[in-house]
């Protein structure tokens, strides 16, 4: 009996995560007229990529989407490259500082977006980087900055220090030891580190929208249209958004628990 | 290069960008809100309160995180503890059960919305069973407005908890809970005085950060009522987007940062005591 009642709750949880996805899939995938009907049909019964293809061949659809890729592995070419080093100093070494800075990454995830943005904006105005994918770059490496330094951090933690000593006690640079040694072990945990920034940045939609106004991503396209665009439109861009989102999920299901659960705590 | 400095020269870089990035335009921000053409002002913040949004987007946004966490905490607990029973197919559930995790607050929103929106799923649903449609969403009625915003929000972000307390409960040694459970306590017993107590980090820190983000809830908002239902991050998006007005954008900002601070500060004080 017991077991019973754990199996329906666990359906009923299920369900109210799951059927909304299913509901905008259903949504983004059904004709126009199909979407005007009313009731709405509750099973895919005219499967149709109308809705999905009129909202791709929108304008400034298209494009936003290549700047929300561009956007994106920038992001994360550039955090590995600052976060990295950070990540490897505090795992490796006790220095004067550590604490201090350890606090300062801690609040700075405390510093709401829209703080930044408007005050960025301004900046980027007078410096000629206002509208362009650089600025949205620089304002998401900022804000996956601190998690990256924590992830890559706890992937190093786990590296063991003694191979790496070994291959400098027989001769190998610093630089060498770490490229040889440890990076091979720490690339699971840093390509993790990779995607969780990527799909940061490709959700991030307030700052994007503030340091925009022609090269926009796709969240921030979709949400400066939103006011005057047709449902469909509407649930085809939920749905596009959606998407990358499975993706990711499916990807990072082994490193879930370690990267939301303990790490990033 | 000595031992010394290497930590030092491998952080000075994230150092430099996060200061460029993090702190000037803080200083930028309340040159904005506090200073006119003629100097030194506080024009800027009274605008911001004689605006008639400021105060119902400041009421709704506390609103939605008194009424939004203690449910989300509950179903985030209800959900971690059912895992922990192990109960068959619990490696699909857990799977499921995070796939909004990586969701964005405006595709949630845009979910949503096929959901509450006039002709939407949950009407036709309900004309199917024989009764009215109902104009969730209508400004004419801004509770179930409001219901469909918590709603939203309870199903993006209830993931974020539930990995946090499912890691949490990882730590939680079963050795202690069966002892009790040799000694004859109940469940609800072994759950308030074994188990509850030994989540209590995992639990705060959750709470922080959540609310932190529940401050800053936005687009979920926007996909679904526009402006109807204010919230004070979309004032700053107004004030600055359509406005034209960062002054006022930076001193609405300025009150959720000092309000994200208190937050983060109480956040640094739990974290330091249950080391």
């Amino acid at each position: 009996m017991r077991r019973f009642l754990l199996q329906v709750a666990c359906v009923a949880i299920s369900l109210f995560m799951a059927v909304p996805i299913y509901l905008i899939a259903l949504a983004a995938f059904s004709s126009r007229a199909s979407l005007n009907r009313f009731p709405l049909p509750l099973l895919p019964t005219d499967f149709s990529t109308e809705t999905l293809s009129g909202f791709l061949g929108s304008t400034g659809v298209i494009p936003s989407a290549i700047n929300s890729v561009m956007v994106g592995l920038s992001t994360v070419v550039l955090a590995l490259l600052i976060g990295v080093p950070a990540g490897y100093a505090l795992a490796r070494y006790a220095f004067r500082g550590k604490q201090p800075y350890q606090l300062f990454l801690l609040l700075t995830r405390a510093l709401p977006i829209v703080v930044l943005s408007v005050p960025l904006a301004r900046i980027f105005l007078t410096s000629g980087l206002y509208d362009t994918t650089y600025a949205v770059t620089l304002l998401h490496t900022a804000l996956a900055l601190p998690t990256t330094v924590l992830i890559t951090s706890a992937v190093f933690v786990a590296v063991s220090p003694e191979q790496e000593e070994a291959a400098q006690i027989f001769g190998a640079s610093p630089l060498q030891a770490f490229v040889r040694i440890v990076m091979p072990q720490a690339l699971p945990g840093i390509a993790a580190a990779a995607v969780f920034t990527f799909v940061m940045s490709w959700n991030e939609v307030l700052g994007a929208s503030i340091l925009t106004l022609n090269q926009r991503t796709l969240p921030a396209q979709v949400l400066s249209t939103l006011s005057f665009s047709p449902l469909a439109y509407r649930f085809a861009g939920g749905f596009a958004l959606v998407v990358p989102a499975l993706v990711f999920i499916a990807i990072m299901r082994k490193y879930l628990l370690n990267m939301w659960g303990t790490t990033l705590r | 290069m000595t031992t010394a400095r290497r930590p030092i020269l491998l952080i000075v870089p994230s150092l430099v960008f996060m200061t460029a990035l993090f702190a000037w335009p803080l200083v930028v921000a309340v040159g904005q809100a506090f200073t006119g053409p003629g100097g030194p002002t506080t024009a800027h913040v009274e605008r911001m309160l004689d605006d008639p949004y400021f105060w119902p987007a400041a009421r709704n946004t506390a609103l939605l995180i008194v009424a939004l966490i203690p449910v989300q905490f509950a179903l985030a607990l209800t959900m971690a503890l059912i895992l922990r029973e192990r109960p068959k197919f619990s490696g699909f559930y857990f799977y499921v059960w995070v796939v909004p995790l990586a969701v964005s607050d405006l595709a949630a929103g845009l979910v949503w919305l096929a959901v509450f929106t006039d002709r939407g799923y949950l009407n036709s649903v309900l004309s199917t069973f024989g009764f009215d449609g109902y104009p969730f969403l209508s400004h004419e009625h801004p509770t179930t407005m409001f219901i469909a915003v918590v709603v939203a929000e309870l199903w993006r972000a209830t993931s974020l908890v539930f990995v946090i307390i499912v890691a949490g409960l990882q730590g939680v040694p079963k050795d202690y809970d069966e002892a009790a459970e040799v000694f004859g306590a109940g469940y609800w017993k072994r759950l308030r005085h074994v188990i509850l107590p030994q989540l209590r980090p995992s639990l705060q820190v959750a709470l922080i950060l959540r609310t932190i983000l529940a401050l800053e809830t936005f687009a979920v908002a926007q996909a679904l009522t526009g402006r109807n239902l204010p919230l004070l991050v979309g004032e700053t998006y107004q004030w600055y987007d359509f406005l034209q007005n960062p002054n006022v954008a930076s001193a609405i900002a300025l009150v959720i940062l000092s309000v994200s601070l208190l937050a983060a500060f109480g956040y640094l004080r739990l974290m330091r005591e249950s080391r």
